[in-house]
């Protein structure tokens, strides 16, 4: 982990969250500090990325904890970044047609197919 | 301490660790701790059009307490070794 010190990096949390920072410090459980540390939202093809500022990350939320090759591009061409407020849009959609779906197959549930 | 030893041995090779969330990540392994934490390096998400955002990884961490299965190669795996060692783990060393 020391050498993952100072450098970019992309830590998932168990809620799905993708986060992204500079790293400054870790311990044991890994616990993370992470400096200029924003969220990536992803909706679909488009995503944005959120400033936070510096955020201490309890170790028991992360998942995994990746090194961001700059070389490469961070993500694929066909995606477009957009607005935080057209992000919150999409995810508001995609959240409705979710629960849309739930409310449907808990109406139908009598009918019991699956 | 086993299976901190029986990872240990396996440094090097290519293995795929599956989360608990289900994504799988294949890559070869770098180092392992007490805790099971794993380091990959080369790593390529196996469903990489589900998780864009794995795309520029390379090298990564992974929290032991995450990981559902580890896939290894079968040539990884010395079975009467690890007979051997199981029992004389239950004895108590």
């Amino acid at each position: 982990m020391f050498k993952y010190i100072a450098e970019k990096l992309l830590v998932l949390l168990r809620d799905g969250r993708k986060l992204m920072g500079i790293l400054r410090s870790f311990d044991q459980f890994a616990n993370v500090v992470l400096e200029s540390a924003s969220e990536r939202v992803i909706v679909g093809d488009l995503y944005c990325d959120i400033p936070l500022g510096l955020y201490v990350i309890r170790g028991e939320n992360v998942v995994l904890i990746g090194e961001l090759d700059l070389e490469r591009e961070e993500l694929p061409p066909h995606m477009t970044r957009v607005s935080a407020e057209e992000i919150k849009r999409a995810q508001k959609a995609e959240k409705d047609a979710t629960d849309l779906k739930g409310s449907m197959r808990k109406r139908m549930e009598f009918l019991d197919f699956d | 301490m086993l299976f901190f030893s029986y990872f240990k041995d396996l440094v090097g090779r290519e293995v795929t660790v599956e989360l608990k969330n289900d994504l799988a990540i294949r890559g070869t392994l770098h180092s392992v701790d007490q805790y099971l934490n794993i380091k990959l390096e080369n790593t390529r998400v196996v469903d990489q059009d589900k998780y864009p955002h794995m795309l520029s990884v390379r090298n990564c961490f992974i929290r032991g307490s995450v990981v559902r299965y580890v896939q290894l190669p079968p040539e990884g795996v010395d079975t009467d070794l690890l007979h051997d060692a199981t029992r004389r783990e239950a004895r108590g060393g």
